[in-house]
């Protein structure tokens, strides 16, 4: 240790040796101190950093995977429920047919021209007065071939409005409607009743006395299954011959999503001058059911992700807690080289912070990844609000600054005779 | 001679403490710690160190050299008398002005070293500077400087543990020159070492003794005591010339 000597010496001090200088540190140094105490232990910073990982981790996917579930569910949820409106009159029973109806004769006209309206039909219970139906021309004075079927009058469209197809033969027409012809269509139960199963004999039946030709059989309908055992006819040869007053209902076949609007706009398309006189029935709305699904799943799983965090969060305070003791020498050294109680809680609040950001991000990135990994194996879309990911980031990092609050006092109350001491 | 605190900090731009200013001047400093039983560690008692002196303070274990280090280096409070540092009467200072001028006017040197093992050399001598916000390129030039006056400017880039005992302490030296303090405060600091590297350590003190330094070391190892100019006893809590 010659050479020490040999070299130019430290030049004089030349600064204020009577003024009381305060310590302060910069920003950059704060971070670079942060920096090195945590990579200087980087087995410890993964540890640390754990809890917070799986914490949010188990928050993001199970928030993801609800939202993911709640969406698929709709997806598969009756897509005729979300498709259906219904309007009948305010003051009436629902399906009633009292007289008092303010639906007009062509409101299917009026409905199809309405935006999100893919088909609508009206349809009425016809009265007539207990007489019975049969489709043989002479009465049997036995009965036995006399059925009491109820009879619906309905407009063109209804069978789109309801779903329905036809086995044989053809749904009557608005052309129908407007001539009264004397035609019907009947339900599959109603024509095995009546013992009619083909068409090209031009079959007709009588109800009560008035005879009607079948002008086709339906098949099946996906709404309305009463029409499966009824005799159908137009509205207008419900009006000649039963003297109906007015379509008792509408029924309407909506595009996914738009329930709400038609049913709001279809009582004033229908009624402009009194839309007050009409309900309408519809679906809530996929959204509301989506909410729904989504809520009673967050429920359970929030409760789950909020455990694992605040594990994480102890976890956090207990390493940072455990590493201030551990390096209680280092505290007493900076102390003596001039560091204020302020800095040494900052770097070690800073360093609890880091630990909970980067556990934020490692773990809304894995969860990201459970939720699309789980939807590729489940073949799901998967679905995640955009800011989640960001604020669970946020999260992780409140949890560190949380956590690293009461070591970080602890370590900046530290008296540096005692921190030194312990090295 | 000593200056009054507020006429100091009210002065302002920068001044030298007035010529022939003590750098450690103790007036009947003493340490009592509270029971039970109250324990008088360091007994009332004075001492002045001037400008450029290296001053040994001896004593064997449990004598007061502890209580009197931490004393001296701001790191503990006397229940008696005052301490005028640089000519400031420390008795009158916060926690916040006490670690200033304990970053700013004292070098430590611990027996046990104290470096920080996962920061390199370098790291470990500018820590000293990063709590009075030198500017970076400043802090690195005297890092450099100090590393090369205690001859261990080839080793900047190495961490703690590849260094040998001696090596460390020396690293140590160079983190308590790097601020230019007015006092380098050395606690046993060959307690460590084997002779050689000692010897080594002392060879530094005697180079910033000669170069102006005021040392103030505390030990127990005669021959360490002896290479100062002038030699304090502590026994039982007092001190004593020699």
């Amino acid at each position: 240790m010659t050479d020490s000597t040999d070299i130019t010496v430290l030049a004089p001090p030349v600064r204020d040796r009577s003024r009381v200088q305060h310590p302060k540190m910069g920003m950059r140094d704060l971070f670079e101190e942060m920096v090195s105490g945590l990579l200087g232990r980087p087995a410890r910073l993964v540890l640390t950093a754990l809890g917070t990982v799986l914490g949010i981790t188990a928050l993001i996917s199970t928030l993801g995977l609800a939202e993911t579930a709640g969406q698929q569910i709709v997806s598969r949820f009756d897509e005729l429920t979300e498709t259906r409106v219904v309007v009948s009159p305010a003051d009436t029973g629902f399906g009633g047919n009292e007289g008092t109806s303010s639906i007009p004769w062509n409101a299917e006209s009026r409905l199809t021209r309405l935006n999100g309206v893919a088909a609508a039909g009206t349809k009425s219970d016809v009265d007539i007065s207990g007489a019975l139906s049969r489709s043989v021309p002479v009465v049997d004075p036995l009965g036995i071939n006399e059925h009491q079927i109820s009879v619906i009058a309905t407009s063109g469209g209804l069978l789109d409005a309801v779903r329905g197809s036809i086995r044989t033969g053809r749904f009557f027409d608005n052309g129908h409607n407007d001539r009264r012809d004397p035609v019907v269509v009947l339900g599959p139960a109603a024509a095995q009743r009546l013992n009619i199963f083909r068409l090209d004999t031009q079959p007709a039946i009588f109800v009560g006395e008035q005879s009607f030709t079948v002008l086709g059989i339906i098949d099946d309908v996906a709404r309305e299954p009463d029409l499966l055992n009824a005799i159908v006819m137009p509205d207008g040869t419900a009006r000649e011959f039963f003297g109906l007053n007015a379509p008792a209902e509408v029924h309407i076949d909506a595009d996914i999503g738009a329930t709400q609007l038609v049913a709001g706009q279809a009582p004033l398309a229908l009624t402009p001058d009194d839309p007050e006189s009409l309900r309408t029935q519809a679906s809530q709305g996929y959204t509301a059911v989506r909410q729904d699904v989504e809520q009673d799943v967050n429920a359970l799983f929030v409760i789950l992700g909020a455990v694992s965090l605040l594990v994480g969060g102890l976890g956090i305070a207990n390493v940072t807690l455990v590493s201030v003791l551990e390096r209680t020498p280092e505290i007493g050294l900076r102390r003596a080289l001039g560091a204020a109680r302020r800095h040494i809680a900052a770097q070690f609040l800073l360093e609890s912070t880091v630990t909970g950001l980067l556990g934020g991000i490692i773990g809304a990135s894995l969860g990201v990844l459970v939720i699309v990994a789980v939807s590729a194996a489940r073949d799901w879309t998967p679905v995640l609000d955009g800011y989640l990911p960001f604020a669970a980031v946020g999260l992780g990092a409140l949890i560190g600054l949380i956590a690293g609050t009461y070591p970080a006092l602890r370590a900046a109350r530290i008296e540096p005779i005692t921190a030194l001491r312990s090295g | 001679m000593t200056v009054d605190l507020e006429e100091a900090i009210a002065a302002g731009p920068p001044t030298e403490p007035p010529a022939g200013t003590p750098v450690i001047d103790l007036r009947e400093l003493g340490r009592t710690f509270a029971g039970p039983p109250p324990v008088e560690a360091f007994k009332p008692s004075n001492l002045k160190i001037g400008r450029g002196e290296y001053v040994s303070i001896i004593g064997p274990s449990g004598s007061g050299k502890s209580t009197l280090l931490h004393l001296l280096g701001l790191l503990d409070r006397p229940t008696t008398g005052n301490y005028f540092l640089d000519g400031i009467d420390t008795g009158q200072l916060g926690d916040n002005a006490r670690a200033g001028l304990r970053g700013s006017r004292i070098g430590f040197v611990f027996q046990s070293f104290h470096l920080l093992h996962h920061r390199s050399v370098m790291e470990n001598v500018e820590l000293a500077q990063i709590y009075n916000r030198m500017p970076r390129k400043e802090r690195r030039q005297r890092a450099e400087r100090a590393l090369q006056r205690v001859g261990l400017a080839h080793r900047m880039d190495f961490t703690p543990r590849t260094l040998s005992g001696g090596e460390r302490q020396r690293v140590a030296v160079a983190r308590a020159l790097v601020t230019e303090p007015s006092l380098l405060l050395a606690d046993e600091p060959t307690g460590n070492l084997d002779t050689e590297m000692s010897g080594e350590i002392m060879e530094v003190f005697d180079g910033l003794h000669a170069d102006g330094m005021t040392l103030a070391v505390i030990t127990h190892d005669l021959d360490v005591s002896k290479r100062a100019e002038r030699q304090v006893r502590i026994v039982d809590g007092t001190l004593r010339e020699q």
